[in-house]
């Protein structure tokens, strides 16, 4: 059976790839998950915002404690005052892509143009096959356009397209007006691919100490629906691929995103929950499905459901929701 | 040609000893550290010595071990050195007659510093040098940054030949610490001063089993005086050979030095001799008088050991008539000082045989003891005493004279003109005011750098700090010019005056040294349109009348507006650049940006980039203020410590805390170093900007605050209701909330201008309001609204009757915030985790508690001037405290108990004497009196009391003694307190036997895993995968149980507390401890800066470190067994998280990760699995039944 699929212009041996995770950090986790079939990784991303936070308290903690007291003019060795910057995790690009065959991807989080551009050029230069844009951009400010935010994602894209030769991916937001037209964009703004949907942190609150709770949780299956809507909606109409992430706890996810147009598909918590051995449970799972169904490639189901494909296209638009909810009185009232 | 660069006198020695040595037996003392520091740091980084290998560098435990080991390293045959200061020198002494005596090849160098005499003094003179004169070291001294590079150099020349071992020193701070552009020594210029057929020679000398010998044979009486003599043709030719040494370098390098140089007027009459930094001063005073035609000369000492009269002779001119020779030392009762005596000695010889046609007039005079800043002025005030009023060169000084104090007890001291000057006008002086946390020193170092390195002229920086570790103030002075800068004094007459922080017009008088048509720049809230009218009278009239530049810039703000918080540095290193015009604006700011590439590049593009937009943002908001033509302030700066202040504080105290404690005359200081207690309050330093504010309707009076307090800051008080009368309209007080207190109120108070902002307290606080997301019963506000009401709150607060100690529940944390701290206000950092020990200690025991500190942080923020923060209760008791050394504090303290027990024995056996005198029944009950409880002690109290005024109506002998030891019979509480440095390294040796000794003494160790005091060195209760200095590649070893060890004698009480993790545990431990009738000992977890973390959340460290597993709470109590009882108890339950999650958030730790990510992995990984085995090793102990602990060993207790 042939599993091979293309994602980003690379080819790749299966669909499935392990999305960024802070298992991806540890060589060893990489290489079981190349064992465990994973056709591609990608690395957790290097967050501008993190590197400067982090130097920032470095600076302070150390700094502000030196050169004050004549027996102590400083409490560290010199050594010691560490490098905060990408090298870590430009260590890891370059390890991880030792490590193993199959394509590493690595992923950035920018806060400013100038870490954009910087960082791509060194994730590349570090030997990244693959980068994916993790644009975790809440527009906070309620000055903010939609078309300014559209712009924002746009000006990145394209900044990154021409400082870097390896191919793009782009994690988009669910939360644009119009996805297709923003996905077209982001597509001619120079994206190889497009991965469905980022999930922003949403903190909780806690009412016995009156805090917000800054915490994630992990995605569930029941929250494939977005992206599959979107996929279906997107699959036959893109030069760009498509990546699928969140919610893939079984095969049968990995299974529907195929069916509804992905290229690849990303899996994070299942992994999370089960160890990174469980791509090769997914795998087993995927490939079972279609050999009973008696499928010889992925070719075959990819989009076989999409938008453009089914019987009845409008299923997947709003006319059918009213339905849904028509069907849901008479069904439940 | 040397490549010309900048640096401090250390760096420029170990860049030489590190070279020509293959080990360094190290060890930490200020002001020497840094050398040890670069050598290890250099090791890890793999710079090499002459010989292309990598030099060995191993951190001893005490400076008696360095020397040990040098010894053992140079028997061995290695080219060995060691680096060390003051009682650093003394503890080698012993090992320095060996190595001298077996005439061994190494150079020892030394930045000499005060030896401890009452007190103990961090800063340079050369008492230390000069207690090892006996030891048969040479000694070689050098007084400027060159110098010093280049006498490393030249005595590690001259020892290989010699074979005699040589001590180079150069003056501690002036010259260790002093930033100045030299000429750097090229490593062929080093390698073709070194011999290697002498190299080879001593390695051939070693031991060596293939052609062995002994050395260190024990003799009698036959033979040792024998071989005594037997070096002296070795002693005879070390001068020559020192000579030829400085003749080959010079022909090598170019520069000229001699064993005794001259410089002055050919025919001098009057002369100078003296070594060391002072002896620049006195070359370049001499310079300008001898231009001037005055018959005046200096004569330096270089090699002062062994003393060459023949070399003196061939420098002095036959025409000399008068001598003053100056000695950085003093030594009591002897005829004067050693270099004097040696000068007397070597003209005297000279005359006598011939020589000299006649013996010279010759004095001696000390100067410069502990840094005292030796100027132009005096030496000019010693030469001129060279002659008498008629003009005559007959002495007008007297024998033993001092210059620079005002000596108006022994009337030492010689007058001094000030304002003599002998600066050429071509030097720029600029003298900047700043906080150590603005960043002002390390600005200032750059800047040095920036205009020596880019714009390629001389510099100078020498910094002053104040003594506290937070808040504290820094004064640096800086030099440019076109020629080397030769002035190892403090600036006098400054062009450019800084001042980095606005409050301190309000305390000193910074215009002071404010040159006539000098710039002045102020970091200033207020615009240049207002701020004259905020200045105080006095810096107006300054301005005016000295006509000042005036500029002005709100460097705060523009600091915090880039995201830079409090540090100002790089904004106003923009603003000196721009106004001072030592280089062209443009280029400068260019440099400045370069630099801050240099220095923050590693640091990450976030940090360069704010600091480039502290650049930018500076010049526009940088300011001329239009300077009115008269004062406009109606008041001057406010009096510095309160009318009410006792007069000591008044007299003493207060030019101290105002930068004119040189000022103040002999007969005002203490000639035995006993100085008032509690002294700290007076010192209203107003640190922080932000301090506590009680919200006393959410408070549950729990008292967790005040127990964190570090600066004891928080105070709480219960009262009857009444007692309110008369309170100011914001005294705030609540119902006391626990039940049996009916009309009873609470308050809790702050001493807002005491508190640095820590907010330990605010982490501490349990109390969250149900109703205002983020309030707690503290929270930080701005303090500048409430200092006026709080004054009169804290008055009134004081008039409140003290809570009676006899009804304070000492059983909890809560109860314990009723009982005044007798520690108070240190200068300890802010948010210090040892500090809230230390109260603790003195609010539990303070009252009859004897306190032995070792040296570190502890006996600084405890014991350094100008004030003291051990403090006396309202009935006029408090902890006696002293400091004697490092290394013998645990023998220090049992001598406290060694003296009290026997002066009770002699009270009790007077008493029992005296019993038909005073009633039985008294005598009985103050025999008998059980003294655990703080209500027995209080009883007991009473008694003695009573018993003392009947005492004082008996007439007799017995009575007088009795009365002289009466105190005794109250139980005293010994404790021995000090840091890991201490207690795991230098006096373990003490320690062990004090805990062997089942005296009742308390040992509170305070430890920070590292040495704190003199930064961050590796100890051996440093963790391992920590990075510390020693330790810059993370520490390989596990660190010692100290509590395991003492716990193995089995009638120790041993208890291991971590005060953020569980407060009652410590308030127990710190109690049991105390009762407990043998040896105790607390190993307290005590946070630090030195680890890395913001200090708010020291204590929540604290929490981790125990819930890890790292630090497990227990106590281990033999009075247990006597019930037959498991005498071990773990008082903190099985890890929770791993280790990774206390440790990674402190940068000690996580720096090896971002540096060395997979030797940090490993190490982390070992210390978890040392973690889980100590957890697992402790938990068998604790399950244990008593019967597997020993009972034999009863405490040899108190009576």
């Amino acid at each position: 059976m042939d599993l091979s699929t293309r994602y980003m212009g690379l080819q790749l041996t299966n669909p499935l790839v392990a999305s960024a995770s802070p298992l991806n950090t540890d060589i060893g986790n990489v290489r079981r998950l190349e064992d465990a079939g994973a056709a591609a990784i990608v690395l957790p991303s290097l967050f501008e915002e993190q590197i400067a936070e982090e130097a920032a308290r470095q600076e302070h903690l150390t700094s502000v404690v030196e050169e004050s007291f004549a027996e102590a003019l400083s409490y560290f060795p010199e050594s010691a005052e560490y490098r905060v910057g990408p090298e870590q995790y430009l260590d890891l690009v370059a390890r991880a892509g030792e490590a193993v065959d199959i394509p590493v991807i690595g992923s950035l989080n920018g806060t400013t143009s100038e870490g954009w551009i910087s960082y791509a050029r060194l994730i590349e230069e570090a030997g990244a096959k693959g980068l994916e844009l993790n644009i975790y951009f809440i527009p906070a400010d309620i000055a903010m356009s939609g078309r300014e935010v559209e712009k924002r994602y746009i000006e990145i894209v394209k900044a990154v397209r021409a400082t870097v030769k390896i191919p793009v991916a782009v994690k988009l937001s669910p939360y644009f007006s119009s996805i297709g037209h923003m996905a077209k964009a982001v597509e001619k703004a120079g994206a190889n691919a497009l991965v469905l949907f980022n999930r922003f942190y949403q903190p909780d609150l806690d009412l016995a100490m009156l805090k917000v709770l800054p915490d994630l949780k992990l995605s569930s299956p029941d929250e494939i629906r977005l992206p599959l809507l979107w996929l279906a909606v997107l699959s036959g109409r893109m030069k760009a691929s498509l990546a699928a992430t969140t919610g893939v706890a079984t095969a049968d996810e990995v299974l529907k995103y195929l069916l509804a147009g992905a290229d690849v598909v990303m899996s994070t918590s299942a992994l999370l929950r089960h160890g990174v051995g469980y791509m090769a449970t997914l795998l087993s799972g995927l490939e079972a499905w279609l050999e009973v169904r008696e499928f010889r490639s992925i070719d075959e189901v990819r989009g076989l459901m999409s938008q453009q494909r089914v019987e009845n296209p409008q299923a997947f638009e709003r006319a059918n929701y009213i339905r849904i909810l028509q069907g849901y009185e008479t069904t439940h009232a | 040609m040397g490549t010309i660069t900048t640096m401090d006198g250390n760096t420029a020695v170990a860049h030489v000893a590190y070279r020509v040595n293959e080990v360094c037996a190290i060890y930490p003392i200020t002001p020497s550290s840094t050398m040890a520091e670069l050598a290890d740091q250099w090791t890890a980084e793999g710079v090499k010595n002459i010989w292309g290998n990598l030099p060995v560098v191993q951190e001893m435990q005490s400076e008696g071990g360095a020397a040990g080991a040098v010894h053992g390293s140079l028997q061995s045959g290695a080219m060995t050195t060691t680096f060390t200061a003051s009682q650093g020198l003394l503890l080698m002494i012993p090992n320095m007659f060996k190595i001298a005596g077996e005439l061994t090849a190494s150079v020892f160098h030394v930045a000499a510093r005060s030896v401890a005499t009452s007190a103990l003094s961090i800063f340079g003179e050369h008492s230390d040098v000069m207690a090892t004169r006996a030891s048969g070291f040479a000694m070689l001294a050098s007084g400027s940054v060159q110098e010093a590079h280049d006498t490393a150099l030249i005595a590690q020349a001259a020892t290989l030949k010699a074979r005699v071992p040589f001590v180079h020193f150069f003056d501690g701070f002036r010259t260790s610490h002093e930033l100045n552009t030299f000429e750097l020594l090229d490593d062929e210029d080093i390698r073709a001063m070194i011999d290697d057929d002498l190299v080879r020679a001593h390695r051939a000398r070693a031991l060596d089993p293939e052609h062995p010998f002994v050395r260190g044979t024990a003799h009698n009486p036959d033979t040792f005086f024998q071989t005594r003599e037997a070096v002296n043709p070795y002693y005879t030719a070390t001068p020559g050979i020192v000579l030829e040494a400085m003749e080959r370098f010079e022909k090598i390098v170019g520069r000229r030095y001699r064993p005794f140089e001259y410089e002055g007027a050919a025919d001098a009459e009057r002369v100078l001799v003296l070594m060391g930094s002072g002896a620049e001063t006195a070359r370049e005073t001499v310079k300008a008088l001898a231009a001037e035609g005055e018959k005046v000369g200096v004569v330096t000492v270089r090699l002062y050991r062994p003393f060459s009269r023949e070399y003196l002779l061939t420098a002095l001119p036959e025409s000399v008539a008068a001598i003053a020779v100056l000695d950085r030392t003093k030594e009591p009762g002897a005829p004067g000082e050693p270099l004097y005596l040696d000068v007397v000695a070597a003209l005297a010889e000279a005359a006598a045989r011939g020589e000299r046609p006649f013996m010279p007039r010759v004095v001696g005079g000390r100067y410069g003891l502990s840094s005292k800043d030796f100027t132009p002025a005096m030496a000019k005030a010693v030469l001129d005493g060279l002659k008498r009023s008629d003009g005559s060169n007959a002495i007008g000084l007297q024998n033993g004279f001092t210059v620079g104090i005002n000596d108006d007890v022994s009337h030492t001291s010689i007058a001094v003109d000030r304002g003599f000057s002998v600066e050429p006008n071509s030097v720029t002086r600029a003298v900047f005011y700043g906080l150590g946390a603005d960043g002002t020193v390390g600005a200032n170092k750059n800047s040095v750098k920036i205009i020596a390195e880019d714009a390629k002229r001389f510099a100078q920086g020498y910094f002053v700090y104040d003594s506290h570790k937070s808040g504290a103030q820094t004064v640096s002075h800086l030099r440019f010019g076109p020629e080397p800068i030769k002035a190892p004094y403090l600036i006098e007459q400054a062009g450019f005056v800084a001042c980095h922080q606005f409050a301190f017009l309000a305390r000193q008088d910074v215009l002071a040294l404010a040159a006539p048509g000098g710039v002045f720049l102020l970091n200033s809230p207020y615009g240049p349109d207002e701020v004259f009218d905020h200045l105080p009278l006095s810096v107006q009239r300054q301005i005016i009348d000295k006509k000042l530049r005036f500029y002005v810039i709100d460097a705060s703000k523009v600091a915090r507006d880039v995201g830079l918080g409090v540090r100002t540095n790089t904004v106003l290193q923009t603003c000196f650049f721009a106004i001072s015009g030592v280089l062209p604006r443009e280029a400068a700011i260019d440099h400045i940006k370069q630099s801050i590439k240099k220095t923050y590049g590693r640091k990450g593009e976030a940090v360069v980039r704010k600091n480039f937009a502290a650049v930018d943002g500076t010049l526009a908001r940088l300011a001329e203020v239009k300077v009115p033509s008269s004062a406009t302030a109606r008041t001057d700066r406010p009096p510095v410590v309160p009318e009410a202040a006792p007069d000591f504080v008044k007299r003493v105290t207060a030019p101290m805390l105002t930068g004119h404690g040189d000022e103040i005359p002999v007969s005002l200081v203490p000639a035995d170093g006993t100085f008032p207690s509690g002294t700290s309050a007076f010192e209203k330093r107003n640190v922080s900007d932000i301090v506590p504010v009680w919200r006393e309707d959410l408070c549950i009076q729990c008292g967790q605050c005040s127990f964190v307090c570090p600066h004891s800051v928080i105070r709480s008080r219960y009262y009857h209701e009444d007692a309110l009368a008369g309170a100011p309209e914001t005294f705030k007080s609540a119902p006391v909330n626990a039940r049996g207190y009916p009309e009873a109120r609470f308050t809790l108070q702050f001493y807002v201008e005491d508190c640095t902002g820590c907010a330990l307290c605010i982490e501490a606080c349990p109390a969250v309001s149900p109703r205002e997301p983020g309030v707690k019963a503290i929270n930080l506000a701005d303090k500048a609204s409430l200092v006026k009401s709080e004054r009169k709150n804290i008055a009134f607060f004081e008039k409140l009757p003290v809570n009676d100690r006899a009804r304070v529940d000492f059983a909890n944390v809560r109860g314990v915030q009723f009982l005044e701290p007798l520690f108070e206000f240190s200068g300890a950092c802010a948010g210090c985790g040892e500090t809230p020990y230390v109260k603790l200690l003195s609010q539990l025991f303070g009252d009859r508690a004897m306190v032995a500190n070792a040296t570190g942080c502890s006996s600084i923020y405890g014991g350094n001037l100008p004030v003291t923060p051990w403090a006396k209760d309202r009935e006029g008791r408090g902890p006696a405290w002293s400091n004697s050394l490092f290394e013998d504090n645990a023998e220090f303290g049992l001598g406290f108990r060694l003296a009290a027990d026997k002066h009770l024995d002699l009270a009790r056996s007077l008493l029992e004497k005296l019993a038909p005198d005073v009633g039985v029944k008294l005598t009985d009950d103050i025999l008998f009196a059980p003294q655990i409880q703080e209500s027995e002690i209080r009883a007991q109290r009473e008694r003695v009391a009573l018993l003392k005024t009947k005492l004082l109506k008996l007439d007799s002998e017995d009575a007088r003694d009795l009365l002289s030891v009466v105190d005794h019979l109250v139980r005293r509480s010994i404790w021995i307190v000090g840091g890991d440095g201490w207690a795991y390294d230098i006096g373990y040796g003490g320690l062990d036997h004090v805990l062997a000794s089942g005296r009742d003494v308390n040992i509170l160790v305070l430890d920070t895993e590292v040495y704190s005091n003199t930064g961050g060195q590796s100890s051996k209760a440093t963790p391992l995968g920590a990075v510390a200095k020693f330790a810059a590649s993370g520490k390989r070893v596990n660190r010692k149980d100290l509590a395991l060890q003492a716990i193995a004698y089995g009638n120790v009480y041993v208890a291991q507390v971590a005060m953020g993790a569980n407060p009652q545990q410590t308030l127990d431990a710190f109690r049991e401890a105390e009762a407990y009738p043998g040896t105790s000992i607390i190993l307290a977890y005590s946070h630090c800066i030195a680890h890395g973390i913001d200090m708010r959340f020291g204590m929540r460290q604290q929490d981790l470190a125990v819930a890890s597993g790292y630090w497990p709470l227990l106590r281990y109590n033999p009075a247990m067994r006597a019930i037959g009882e498991n005498p071990f108890r773990l008082d903190s339950p099985r890890p929770t998280i791993p280790l990774k999650s206390y440790a990674y958030n402190e940068i000690r730790y996580s720096s090896l990760a971002a540096t060395r990510p997979e030797e940090a992995a490993d190490l982390l990984a070992q210390a978890q699995r040392a973690v889980a085995a100590k957890y697992l090793q402790y938990e068998d102990l604790a399950a244990l039944d008593g019967s597997h602990f020993r009972q034999d060993a009863p405490a040899a207790g108190r009576t």
